[in-house]
């Protein structure tokens, strides 16, 4: 293997992917609420969000396609099922 | 160029131009603003960034959080490594962007001479300042652009000495583009990276970027304290284009004082001016009118 | 040096050590140079800057701020693909310092002229090693010229080693500041642009990586998931290193076959066949101490010299090789390592020298003061001397001072 290829294999050069600042997992301190009440569906928000939660989501600033609140209802879910599967596995018995 | 509108950045809605599972700080600036100038360029372009919080963010090789071509470099360089990156590229005849991804200590103290010099012989790059108003990496020491009175470690009574203005220094560097932005204005500063990439040469943009622990407030307060900075006046966000200086749409109002914000507003919220008697609020006000009447003064020059 | 009979048509020019660079670098058709002015350097860059408004050499010249930016914009220049160089003597090689070892361990290849000359204080614009020498542990290949034919071959081979794919280490070329740099010699052989257009082709801006806008999404330099990724990439440039001796080795003997220079490759060895003792040093006084051992061996010495022509990678081999067998080593060193036993070059070699032979560091010449061919050859008359009276002698270091009149 050259020197080129050495560097390249991952030691001196790096590409994207995802939690590369850690294994942080899909817990997170605190979530994005919405208020619906005072939401003008400006999207701004979109814009603002530090970690891309909302990514994926289709926000239209005409008509009402926010699903959002829907979005942390599956993230509270998947969670829901990481915590089981690891009750599965006996996690507390590591 | 027309502005930008939410619509057209709708397309983004399912890039990631900055992976998930950052080693950011939560609520952090830099990448609200390193999102929003990966959107306004489409997210093809270069990145050189210099020692400070921006090297940490990406996490760890052999992986990284940024989804374009990056080099880390020795905290002073930066201008002038991209000044080589942009005459190799261009010489194969490639125009794409070459940035600077740099923060305020970067920019303001250590740099300073290569950035100077990249400015005067006008290389074709774009600079981002992302001022987070002290040296957070290092844990929060006052550098060149940390406010007069804000609390550090290396200024646990309050800084004694005045922010540094770089932009109004690079724009007397002659260079054609010269901005302030902040990242609670998004719309503001993609379009002023879109119309700096329409210029040839050295283009400056200062981002004001507020840092929660940093500036010893609440994680949910990072918006809220850019906005407010321009709200009450104390962040003018403006553009020089060539010739033409204007005060930028969201600071338009606070021209005339009476439509400011109480400055408290502003300052109340940060940890970091806990420390300030309502007599010293009074003498940061007047230093805000003085940047004020020289900034519209500006206007008047460069019309 | 020796000389065969060579394939390319070559050109007689008379160029002092800075210009003859200079020519170097527009037959390598270098893309980007950038600089900062300083005596003894000078001269390579305005040489250059000529070329480049002369349309001679189709290049960028960045007239930065300080030597800092200059390694930072070749620097920039070499991550982006482009074939790069830069120039620089004493202060200003330290002003770069951070970015040497930040150039290196990025393994992007590129070109420094190192002019020697003395570090303050107090201000002295002459000639001693101790610069070039203190970049020793960066990962710079480092090689040494000893005149003006030699600092034009050793910059033009440079490209060629740096950008090696088994090497992709940058190459510092050091001449003597006044000595070779602005001074004429013989004539200088020249080969024609058409002939290192053939042996030199453009560089491929693939190898290692380049940095470009719309380029592959790779990034250099973030911190390592775990430190002995560091480890690894210090490993590697070590090995690098090593692979460079043989890189080195081979690249002159194509450019034997070119120009019908063939050099050491990595030192020189001069009378040491049958020599008991022998003498080190390396730069442009290595033509003095010939004189003096060409002078010794008249007088019935058996005396020979061996020249450094590259202190990185170290030839470690060649000098061991050599050593073995001799009654006695002399080092001669212009240069100084405060603290430590004297000379840098003592300190290196004086590790290969077995215990049972005499060994003597000479510092001399430090602060860039002469010392003629007649004084090399008191002080190793001396050495012999002693050695063969006494036995055995192990002097780590031994301070020539010149007597000054006031």
């Amino acid at each position: 293997m050259s020197v080129a290829e050495k560097l390249r294999g991952g030691l001196l050069l790096s590409t994207p992917a995802e939690g590369a600042g850690g294994r942080t997992g899909t817990w997170r301190v605190y979530r994005p609420v919405i208020n619906y009440s005072k939401c003008t569906k400006c999207g701004i928000c979109w814009l603002y969000c530090l970690r891309m939660l909302l990514s994926g989501l289709r926000i239209r600033t005409s008509g009402l396609t926010m699903t959002i609140a829907r979005a942390v209802e599956y993230a509270r879910m998947f969670a829901l099922l990481r915590l089981l599967t690891w009750l599965r596995r006996g996690g507390w018995c590591e | 160029m027309g502005m930008v509108t939410m619509n057209e950045l709708h397309k983004y809605g399912r890039t990631k131009f900055i992976m998930p599972g950052t080693a950011a700080c939560p609520g952090c600036p830099l990448q609200i603003g390193m999102r929003q100038l990966a959107m306004a360029l489409d997210g093809k372009f270069v990145m050189v960034i210099p020692a400070g919080c921006s090297s940490v963010i990406p996490g760890s090789a052999p992986y990284t959080a940024y989804t374009v071509p990056v080099l880390h470099v020795p905290f002073a360089s930066s201008p002038a490594v991209a000044s080589g990156i942009v005459r190799a590229v261009r010489q194969r005849g490639n125009n794409g962007p070459v940035v600077v991804w740099a923060g305020d200590g970067a920019t303001a103290d250590i740099g300073f001479a290569t950035l100077s010099g990249a400015a005067y012989r006008n290389e074709d790059i774009l600079y981002i300042m992302a001022d987070n108003e002290a040296y957070m990496n290092t844990g929060i020491q006052a550098s060149g652009t940390t406010p007069w009175m804000a609390w550090t470690t290396t200024s646990p009574r309050g800084k004694t000495e005045d922010k540094k203005d770089v932009a109004l220094i690079m724009l007397m560097h002659k260079v054609p583009y010269v901005a302030t932005a902040s990242i609670a204005y998004p719309m503001d500063f993609i379009d002023k990276v879109r119309r700096a990439m329409q210029v040839k040469g050295f283009k400056f943009i200062h981002l004001h970027a507020p840092c929660p622990p940093g500036w010893k407030m609440d994680d949910a307060y990072t918006i809220r304290a850019a906005r407010l900075a321009v709200e009450t006046g104390a962040w003018i966000l403006w553009e020089y284009n060539q010739g033409k200086l204007t005060i930028s749409p969201p600071s338009l109002p606070y021209k005339d004082k009476s439509r400011r914000k109480p400055l408290e507003e502003y300052i109340k919220i940060q940890g970091r001016f806990a420390h300030l008697k309502p007599e010293d609020i009074k003498i940061m006000e007047e230093k805000i009118d003085r940047q004020w009447d020289l900034i519209l003064k500006l206007a008047e020059i460069f019309k | 040096m020796s000389r065969q009979i060579s394939l390319a048509r070559q050109v007689r020019k008379v160029l002092v050590g800075d210009h003859a660079v200079a020519e170097a670098v527009k037959l390598a058709r270098v893309n980007v140079v950038s600089a900062y002015p300083i005596t003894p350097q000078t001269l390579i860059v305005e040489r250059i800057s000529e070329m480049i408004e002369k349309g001679e050499l189709k290049a960028d010249y960045v007239r930065v701020e300080s030597e800092f930016a200059a390694l930072a914009t070749v620097y920039g220049a070499a991550a982006g693909g482009a074939r790069a160089f830069t120039a620089t003597s004493s202060h200003g090689l330290f002003y770069m310092y951070e970015m040497l070892w930040w150039a290196a361990a990025s393994r992007v290849p590129f070109v420094m002229a190192v002019v020697t000359r003395v570090v303050g204080p107090p201000w002295n614009i002459h000639d001693e090693h101790t610069d070039l020498l203190a970049i020793r542990d960066s990962g710079w290949i480092i090689g040494m010229a000893q005149n003006v034919q030699e600092a034009f071959d050793m910059t033009l081979t440079a490209f060629k080693i740096s950008e090696d794919e088994r090497v992709l280490l940058p190459v510092a070329v050091g001449l003597d500041g006044f000595i070779l740099s602005h001074t004429a010699e013989p004539p200088l052989d020249v080969p024609s642009q058409e002939d290192v257009d053939a042996w030199l082709p453009p560089r491929n801006p693939r190898i290692p990586y380049t940095i470009e806008p719309g380029g592959e999404a790779i990034t250099m330099g973030n911190l390592p998931g775990n430190d002995v990724y560091h480890a690894l990439l210090k490993k590697y440039m070590d090995e690098s290193m090593e692979s460079a001796k043989k890189v080195i080795a081979e690249v002159y003997d194509e450019y034997a076959k070119l120009t019908g220079r063939r050099y050491g490759p990595l030192t020189e060895c001069y009378r040491c066949s049958d020599a008991k003792y022998l003498a080190i040093s390396m730069g442009a006084w290595s033509g003095d101490i010939m004189n003096a051992v060409d002078r010794l061996r008249d007088e019935g010495y058996p005396i020979g010299l061996l020249r450094i022509r590259y202190v990185r990678p170290f030839p470690e081999e060649d000098v061991t090789g050599w050593i073995n067998g001799m009654k006695g080593v002399i080092v001669f060193d212009r240069d100084y390592s405060a603290g430590m036993g004297g000379g840098v070059l003592a300190s290196e070699v004086s590790g290969f020298v077995p215990s049972n032979v005499s060994f003597e560091g000479v510092l001399a010449g430090i602060g860039g003061f002469d010392v003629s061919s007649d004084e090399f050859k008191a002080i190793m008359k001396e050495f012999i001397d002693k050695v063969e009276r006494e036995g055995q002698v192990r002097i780590r270091k031994y301070w020539y001072i010149p007597k000054i009149e006031r």
